[in-house]
């Protein structure tokens, strides 16, 4: 019997070895996992889940009552997007814990507060760096050279769209128009636009929020700064009217010096950067212009 | 310039309209497009074009004057304070036209020609109209009017300008266009990322409560009405009428089917209408000067002045309030400093935002800005945000980057929207780069054919048209992309941007690939 089969094992042994010396699986591609710009699910993590209280500070419930007051007393919860950006101003990022509270205050069911939440973009359900900087790359920018200042912050903060910095400073996102298309191209900096920029103006005005985030001590990953945009527009002395200031020359405060937002390249705002082709004649109302049938005496 | 032929076409009908009055030369153009020699015998109506095509086009000799345009504070010329607004003309005899009631506001709107801002081009008169059928004074629910400052469209900057340099234009014309309307509140829905307009405004609000303008008693005509400030979040969709009404509702901003329409059934239940902030803030100027006035701009039915906002490959730049059928090569030569590059370097022009199809130079060259002359070039006037494109521009890109704007901004609520987004998107990023099969451009556009007109709201049409204008005017473009890269790569690509040869080297491992 075993003379009979030793011819067989000698011989198949030999395939034996060849095939498994084989690769036994195709390789197959897989490419990343197709992802949105944010993931769409809650994921606990270690700063954003149930555990962490949330409560409105005492400013704030004022002003949850002032903004409720606006809305049909019925219709409470037309009140949850400004509440969430209340939440998300206090507490640095709209956590589970904020749109609970939220959900809480308007006697809404929290799955409707998580609808409102995943369905907006500028409620940021992660975690933002004290700095959240904002890209605009559609069309009107793209023309206008965005793509220069894309890779000004990518080699000046060393991040990638969607990535925060080590030191938690700042959060480089891409975003879609932000609508300050003549202004082009533009970065929104948490509450305020800066445009006309550069790559190298781009990369003066990181250095400088930079800087003057370290003298101040402010630290990363703190509630957000409340934008300084509006602050000293309107309400201005009798008669006159304050003008616009100045933009794009400068804002100093506890001895750190910050770019104020608004055009960087010497223009006040959108008009044309070589004088003005309008409104060079602007007069004071003239009761001769009313119309002449007298409908409205 | 202008093209020969055209030119003496201008003059000849710039020299007729010098000698007879502006009425007198619309007759004689409708008269001249009814055509027949024996004109409504049969006391028959003759039907003209829907859209105006022989009207001339308007020729002043120093174009409009300083002492027209209404948004006198566009560069921020004085502060945007009720004090320097009420001297710059605004609040002027506001309790007069509150007082003089609904039908003669709308009557003289609808007179004055004014048509929607924000895209649509509606005629505004006729839209507040809609918010008093029969019977509505039986009716006991607040009505609302609902201010559309979501200004998301790409290449749009109009009402950002209007918020915060004239904001009492905007708030003066929410009391006006809600007496018109009888609305008992205003609600302003602005942008998220509008913080500093949103603040200018709020302050400009409380500013016109302080000084009793609005609220209790407005103005002192026995009129009660308030006006809310709402900020968005960032969605481009909630800049759609009932998506807007959603997103006011605190509910994700997802279109609603209509009917109802919102003048039946719209924001808390109740009556409502979603107007521009740019059509909103003009009404009280229109009243005050008279609907003759704003009439006198423009061509028929085009009337009035406009903000442009051009962006893109310009010299300066710039948002500029204008006449209405301005020629698209005068209105850039002149507030813009030109194409970069002059005129001949000149690839194409977005004329109306994002969402409008891209116009080629040819067709730019002698082109109207008003609704209908755009709309007759297969394209549309929108939020008048033009973008200019020069000869360095690669077209496909910015058509793809927007398929991409739009794939993003799609809410995800009705299927063609939401899935052909992202596939024009996939078939743009491959004609972009070249990899994309020749027939692939027929499939586009017949995709483009399909969502147009099957979605809830206009977002479909809005990713559709960008994409059939760069069908229709750059197709050689496209194509010899792709024989570059075949010609490169050895092939023309595979369906679904897979190299010629990606078959021998093992990468197509399922029987649909």
């Amino acid at each position: 019997m075993a003379s009979k089969l030793a011819p067989w094992a000698f011989r198949s042994s030999a395939r034996v070895l060849r095939t498994a010396s084989r690769q036994q699986q195709r390789q197959f591609r897989v490419s990343a996992a197709p992802r949105s710009d944010t993931l769409n699910v809650h994921r606990d993590t270690p700063d954003n889940n149930l555990n962490i209280p949330f409560k409105f500070n005492a400013q704030n419930e004022k002003l949850i009552q002032e903004v409720l007051s606006r809305y049909p007393s019925q219709y409470k919860k037309a009140a949850v997007m400004p509440l969430l950006d209340l939440g998300q101003r206090q507490h640095g990022f709209t956590s589970i814990s904020v749109m609970n509270e939220v959900a809480r205050i308007l006697e809404m069911p929290p799955m409707r507060v998580y609808e409102v939440a995943t369905f907006y973009t500028m409620y940021n359900r992660n975690p933002v760096g004290r700095f959240h900087v904002q890209c605009c790359t559609t069309t009107p920018c793209q023309l206008k050279g965005s793509d220069g200042i894309m890779k000004a912050i990518e080699e000046q903060l060393g991040v990638h769209p969607g990535q925060t910095t080590e030191d938690k400073m700042f959060t480089f996102t891409e975003v879609e128009c932000l609508g300050a298309c003549v202004n082009a191209p533009m970065v929104q900096i948490n509450d305020d636009y800066f445009e006309d920029l550069t790559p190298e103006t781009t990369k003066s005005l990181l250095v400088a929020l930079k800087e003057a985030a370290e003298k101040t001590g402010a630290g990363g990953m703190a509630p957000g700064l409340p934008g300084m945009s509006g602050q000293d527009e309107v309400s201005g002395p009798g008669g006159e009217g304050k003008q616009i200031p100045e933009q794009g020359r400068g804002y100093a405060a506890q001895g750190a010096k910050l770019p104020a937002p608004g055009p960087f390249s010497g223009r006040k705002t959108c008009e044309p950067s070589h004088g003005l082709t309008s409104l060079t004649d602007v007069k004071e109302w003239d009761p001769k212009l009313m119309r002449t049938d007298g409908e409205l005496d | 310039m202008l093209s020969a032929p055209a030119k003496t076409a201008l003059r000849s009908s710039a020299s007729a309209s010098t000698s007879l009055n502006k009425g007198a030369v619309r007759a004689l153009s409708t008269a001249a497009a009814s055509q027949p020699a024996t004109p409504a015998q049969d006391g028959q109506q003759k039907r003209g074009m829907a859209t105006v095509q022989d009207a001339p086009p308007v020729h002043r000799e120093r174009g409009l004057k300083d002492q027209d345009r209404i948004f006198t504070n566009l560069y921020g010329h004085h502060g945007a304070d009720l004090k320097s607004a009420m001297k710059y003309g605004d609040w002027h005899k506001t309790k007069e036209m509150v007082l003089k009631g609904h039908e003669w506001i709308i009557s003289e709107i609808k007179a004055s020609g004014l048509r929607g801002r924000g895209g649509a081009g509606f005629p505004s008169g006729m839209k507040w109209s809609f918010m008093n059928p029969k019977g509505w004074e039986q009716g006991n629910t607040p009505r609302y009017l609902v201010v559309n400052a979501d200004e998301g469209e790409p290449g749009t900057c109009k009402d950002r300008e209007i918020m915060r340099k004239d904001p009492h234009k905007l708030i003066e014309g929410c009391l006006v266009a809600g007496r018109a309307m009888n609305c008992t509140a205003a609600y302003i829905y602005i942008r998220g990322e509008f913080y500093h307009e949103a603040s200018v405004l709020q302050r400009a609000i409380q500013e016109a409560y302080q000084a009793g303008l609005i609220g209790k008693n407005a103005c002192g005509s026995g009129y009660d009405f308030d006006v809310f400030l709402h900020r968005g979040m960032g969605a481009y969709v909630c800049g759609e009428e009932t998506s807007l009404i959603e997103s006011l509702e605190g509910k994700p901003g997802k279109p609603r089917l209509k009917p109802p329409f919102p003048a039946a059934v719209g924001v808390f239940g109740c009556p409502s209408t979603v107007a521009n902030v740019e059509t909103i803030a003009v009404a009280p100027t229109i009243l005050r000067r008279g609907a003759g006035w704003f009439n006198s701009f423009g061509r028929e039915r085009n009337a009035g002045t406009k903000l442009f906002c051009i962006s893109g490959h310009v010299n300066n730049p710039t948002t500029v309030e204008e006449e209405m059928s301005i020629p698209l090569k005068e209105l850039i030569d002149k507030h813009c400093g030109g194409v970069t590059g002059g005129w001949d370097n000149l690839k194409a022009v977005i004329p109306g935002g994002s969402s409008t199809p891209i116009l080629p130079k040819n067709i730019c060259d002698d082109q109207l800005m008003d609704f209908d002359a755009l709309k007759d070039s297969q394209s549309g006037l929108g939020t008048a945000a033009v973008i200019v494109m020069d000869q360095s521009t690669d077209v496909v890109r910015a058509i793809a980057r927007l398929s991409k704007f739009y794939h993003h901004e799609s809410c995800g609520q009705c299927t063609p929207c939401r899935e052909g987004s992202k596939w024009t998107e996939q078939i743009m990023h491959r004609f972009e780069t070249g990899t994309a099969r020749q027939r692939e451009i027929d499939m586009m556009q017949e995709l483009t054919k399909q969502v147009e007109g099957h979605t809830i709201c206009a977002l479909g049409e809005a990713f559709a048209w960008p994409i059939q204008g760069l069908i229709r005017h750059f197709r050689p473009e496209l194509e010899a992309r792709i024989q570059e890269h075949a010609r490169t790569n050895g092939g023309e690509a595979l369906a679904g941007g897979w190299q010629h040869d990606a078959g021998k080297k093992g990468m197509l491992i399922s029987p649909g690939m």
